[in-house]
This record gives structure tokens, sequence and C-alpha cells, in this order.
């Protein structure tokens, strides 16, 4: 794999009014890598996302998104930047009032000079990488949870983005499903050679996809852990990061217990 | 797979053997930004050709994806359209796996996606007529339900919620009244300018005050002010419901015991049913003063003398009129906006419909009451 960073953030804090969430963070996501955002609840995992993906401007700091610092582009330049991208968002965030083929297309007409006829086959290649096909003309609402996390993907990766965000893939998703999901991002990421971000805390998922992992502590605003999950479980000195990766609750305080599951 | 900055070309050599034996030689990058011109140019390149056969070369081709996949799928079914073998050569072991996951073999003869057939007239008709039968059933064991609840709040006030109950009075009332007054003093000051042009061919400027008074009291008023009730209140209530419903807090209600009715509908139905009226008294006195200003202004009358014909026209039958009509609004508006909110299925496009719809049937029924007013009040009166 090549080492090149494809995402810099560098000395970044985010935060919602005057609260600060995370505070002077930095590091790299390298070109074709899986790498995992986790942490306990209310660490600031979200707020991360959506600070890459553009969504809420920095307090300061840089995002260095394959070359383009997207804090220093105007509206529609950040758009611009933004096509380089793709997010498959929580609840998958399919329109409601569209089919699943015309969502996937939504943005192939829009950016590319396809004919109509070619673009639907396309969509039905795209539908066809996430196992979806013969579900062109269904709606959102007509889909399981699992398969509109699929719909949303195939919709995610209609421009090819060269970066695809993950926000909770297996969340509300039963076990069978998730694992079917992080099946698919890893065959997508080894046949498609896409750099994938993504944000969870499933234990098991984690395992299963990362290639490296950063981790967020709510206290100290920032990453307290990165590297492999594997070794990181076996080898951290960290207590958190331990009890994290241990699925254990804080003893000494029960009151916060459960944020770290 | 990746999309380029600039668009990256890619190259293309076309030769001809002998029999129509046509071969494409493809070089550079086949992706998302060039496969659109790909396709015309190639396309308009190989009409030029009789082909019997068409053979790519993807030798040359550093990179290619499900965009570049089209492509090739495209000049498929240029030649097996006239009837030519069609071959790729040369394709690295990455294309060739990337042509498997896309199943490139089987995808031209996939079968056209099914349309869902658009039924008959008769059936539309049948299914409106059913729709129409729930949707009076639904509208029946609402009504039913907030008198249910109603009642419930009678025996047993303190399951009113007070606070939401002021907070909307604060919504429909306090904060509605700026633009009824604005709005009644205008009407006013319209109706007293437009009367005054043909009364005062007759010496009657007077009588402007009476029928400012008499009109804004008895019909215009309420009206006015329950059509723009409808407009701020009515649709904020169908959208608040709506939202709730589709985001499951009123499913959360439900199994945490509370009453939906109760607890979502009945503060508002009060609110509006106290505030409304009030509105309209509003409405009556500021509609009177735009009345008086003109009055003033423009005809002569002295503000003793207007005020005057105003009192001697006025019985407190109109006044009261007026205001038992609009507590009557007020309730179709809240009743209406409630219901089309807890009528919402699905997502945010049937939140937009539920609140068009609750200020469109607002209005048509704070008509359809009025004129039902004014014959019951022709014929017993």
């Amino acid at each position: 794999m090549t080492r090149k960073p494809i995402i810099q953030v560098r000395e970044l804090s985010v935060g919602y009014g005057d609260v600060i969430i995370l505070d002077r963070v930095s590091f790299d996501v390298y070109e074709g890598e899986l790498f995992v955002i986790l942490g306990g609840s209310g660490c600031g995992k979200s707020t991360l996302l959506k600070a890459m993906i553009g969504l809420i401007p920095p307090f300061s700091g840089q995002i260095i998104m394959d070359g383009d610092d997207l804090s220093i582009q105007d509206e529609t330049n950040l758009q611009k930047v933004l096509r380089k991208i793709g997010v498959l968002y929580q609840g998958a965030a399919l329109f409601g009032s569209m089919t699943v083929a015309e969502n996937v297309a939504l943005p192939i007409e829009e950016y590319t000079p396809l004919p109509r006829e070619s673009i639907s086959t396309l969509v039905r290649m795209k539908l066809g990488l996430v196992s979806l096909q013969g579900y062109e003309n269904h709606f959102p609402s007509e889909l399981s949870g699992g398969m509109k996390k699929r719909a949303g993907l195939a919709r995610a990766m209609a421009l090819n983005p060269k970066i695809l965000f993950f926000d909770e893939p297996s969340a509300g998703l039963d076990p069978i499903t998730s694992a079917e999901l992080d099946d698919l991002i890893l065959h997508l990421n080894r046949s498609l050679g896409t750099t994938m971000v993504i944000v969870t805390h499933e234990l098991e998922s984690i395992f299963a996809v990362a290639q490296r992992i950063i981790m967020l502590d709510k206290h100290s605003k920032g990453i307290i852990a990165e590297g492999d999950p594997r070794y990181l479980r076996d080898h951290s000195q960290n207590p958190f990061v331990k009890q994290f990766f241990n699925r254990r609750a804080i003893e000494e305080d029960l009151d916060t217990a459960g944020k770290d599951t | 797979m990746k999309i380029p900055e600039t668009p990256t070309k890619a190259q293309y050599e076309i030769s001809e053997a002998p029999q129509g034996a046509v071969i494409l030689r493809i070089c550079g990058n086949m992706d998302a930004s060039n496969a659109g011109p790909m396709i015309q140019t190639l396309s308009a390149r190989l009409r030029e050709y009789a082909i019997s056969s068409l053979t790519v070369d993807l030798e040359g081709v550093d990179y290619l994806d499900d965009f570049g996949a089209l492509v090739l799928i495209e000049l498929r079914k240029m030649a097996t359209h006239g009837r030519a073998a069609f071959h790729i050569i040369h394709a690295s072991d990455k294309i060739k796996d990337l042509l498997s996951i896309l199943d490139f073999d089987s995808l031209d003869e996939q079968l056209p996606i099914q349309k869902k057939s658009s039924p008959s007239v008769f059936v539309h008709i049948g299914e409106a007529t059913i729709q129409l039968v729930s949707d009076m059933k639904y509208v029946l064991s609402f009504i039913g339900s907030i008198i249910i609840s109603l009642v419930h709040v009678c025996s047993k006030p303190r399951s009113l919620r007070k606070n939401d109950t002021l907070l909307y009075m604060q919504r429909v009332g306090v904060e509605g009244l700026p633009i009824v007054a604005l709005i009644s003093f205008l009407m006013g000051l319209i109706m007293a300018f437009m009367s005054s042009v043909q009364l005062q061919q007759f010496g009657a400027n007077i009588y402007v005050a009476s029928l400012v008074s008499l009109a804004m009291t008895r019909e215009l008023g309420p009206i006015i002010t329950a059509i723009i009730v409808a407009g701020r209140s009515g649709s904020a209530f169908a959208a608040e419901i709506g939202t709730m419903k589709i985001s499951e807090e009123v499913d959360a209600l439900f199994t945490m015991g509370f009453n939906p009715v109760l607890f979502l509908a009945v503060p508002k139905l009060i609110a509006a049913v106290i505030m409304v009226p009030i509105l309209t008294l509003f409405s009556d006195l500021f509609a009177i003063m735009g009345g008086l200003l003109v009055g003033v202004s423009m005809l002569d009358l002295t503000v003793n003398s207007y005020i005057a014909q105003t009192i001697k026209t006025l019985s407190l039958f109109d006044v009261f009129w007026g205001v038992l009509k609009s507590g009557i609004f007020a309730a179709l508006i809240t009743l209406i906006g409630c219901l089309r909110g807890f009528q919402v299925r699905g997502g945010a496009a049937s939140v937009g419909q539920a609140t068009t719809s609750a200020v469109v049937s607002s209005i048509f029924m704070i008509i359809l009451s009025d004129s039902i007013f004014s014959v019951i009040l022709r014929y017993w009166g």
C-alpha cells in the first residue's frame, strides 16, 4: 500500500457555540486505507466526521482533503472539493420521494454528461455492487434497514469518490446484516481501492474492518490512542483504551459507567 | 476509483482489417470524467465502418472503473446491434476482476425493470372511495377522542398540560396580535375609503361609521382573524405534530401511557378557543380605528360623532355573535391542524402535504361554517 496521506487534519479544534469538543487534533489518513474513528459516546466522533465532510466549520486548524484545504474554501469551491467524497449517513438519508434508482442516479445526472440510457445501466451496476439488483423501482420506505444502508452506499459511491465516509454503519442493524455490511465495505475497499473513514463503536466491526484507528476521549478532548486495533487491545497501557476493547465498565466511577460500550 | 480534477484524455485508434474486422485500441484512463464524451465520439466514429467484428484492445488502459465499463457496454451494444462479434483483448487482471464484479457479461441480458402497472380509472375511483370512507372514519374517531379527552380534562383538570396551554396561548394570541391588528386596521381604512366615495354623493358620510363597525364585528373581523390564525397557527400545529409523528415521538408518548390527543391536541384547542375570540375583539377595534382615521381626515367627521354613531349602530348581540363565531372557527382550525398532523405517514414530503392541507381545509371550513351561521341568523334571529 502506498503511504501517501489523502486526508491531513492539522491542529483541528471544533465545537458548537462556546463549547470546544475537540481541541487541536492532528492525524493523517492514507490513500486506500480503512480508517476507523472510535471512542465513547459524547467524545466528538460525529463532530469530527461532520467537520471532515464540511458540515460544520472548525474553530481553528486545517483539514486538507486530497490537497485542498477545506477551511479556506468558499461555498462553490467547497462543493467541488466535496465531490471527491461520498458519505453514508447513519439513517442512509435516502430521499423518500424518489425511488432507489433515482436516488443513485441523482448525482450522476447532475455531474456527468452521460445519456439517460447509460445512466440506468450504470445505476444497475452500482446497485449490483451492493447486491440490490431488482430494487430499482422501490421506494426507500419499502426497504429494510440493511437494504437502505446498502442503497445509501450505492448513492455515496455514485461518482466513484476517492474517499467514503461512514457514520455508524452498523447502528440499528442486526449482527448478521451488520457483518454483511462489514464484508461489503472490505470488498469494496479491496476491489476499488477507495479510502474509507468509518465512525463506529461496534467492537466487532472494528476488528473486522479497521486497518488503523484513532480513539478519541471526552476528557482530554483529543486522541488518546492510534494504531492497529488488535495491537492496542493487547498492548495498550491506557486504562480507558483497555476497558474499551475489553468491553468493561469503569469500575471506580459507576455514575459514568456504560459510556465505554 | 477516482475522479481526477481535470478530465483525463483517453486516446483511441481504430484500424480496420479485411472483411470488416475493426480493432479499437484505447489508451489512458476510462473513468467518470471522460466516459460521456468517449461514448459519443466512439459511437460517431464507429458508425463510419461496416463492422463484422469489433475487438477492443485494452492493453494501453491504465485505469478503468465502472464508468469505463459502461463505455465497453455501449460498444458491445453497438456491435451486437449490427450483428457483429465483440471481443475484449489484453485486459489486465485488475480490469478483468472489476468486470467480473460488475457482472459485465450478463449486464445486457437483464430484463427491463418491471414498471408498476398503472391501474384503470375504475380502480382509481374505487380506491379513492375507500380512502374517503376510511378518512371519514378517522375524522370521526379523532373528534370522538378529542371529546373524550375534553371530558377527561373537565373531570380531572390536573391532567391538562397547563404550561403547554399557556405557551400556545402566547403563540396563537400574543404573537399573532400585531399582524391581526395591522391587517384589520387596513381593512377598516379601505372599507371606509371605498364606501365614502358612494355615501358622500348622498351626504351620508356619517353612515361610514355604521358600515365599518357592523361589517367588521359581524362578518369580516372573525373571518380575517380566523384566516390569519389558520395560516399562522393551524399550519404550525400540523407541521409540529406531523414531525413528531415521523420521528416516532407520538409513538413514544403512547407507549409511555400518555394519550397523544390529550397531550398534544387539547392544549392547542383550549389555547386557540380562548385566544381567537380575544384576537377578534382586537380586530374589530382596530378596524373601527381605521375607519375613524378616514372619517376624521377625509370626511370632516369629528371623533366624537364617529364614535357615537358606531355605538348607536352596534348592539351587544352583534359583538357577541362575531365572538361566538370566532370561537367555533378556532376550534375548527385546531381540529383540522391537529388531525392533518396525526395523519402524517412516511417522510418529509408528507409533512408538507399535511401543512398545506391544514391551511386549505381550515379556510374552506371557516367560509363554509360562516355561511351556515348567516343562514341560521337569517331564519332564527
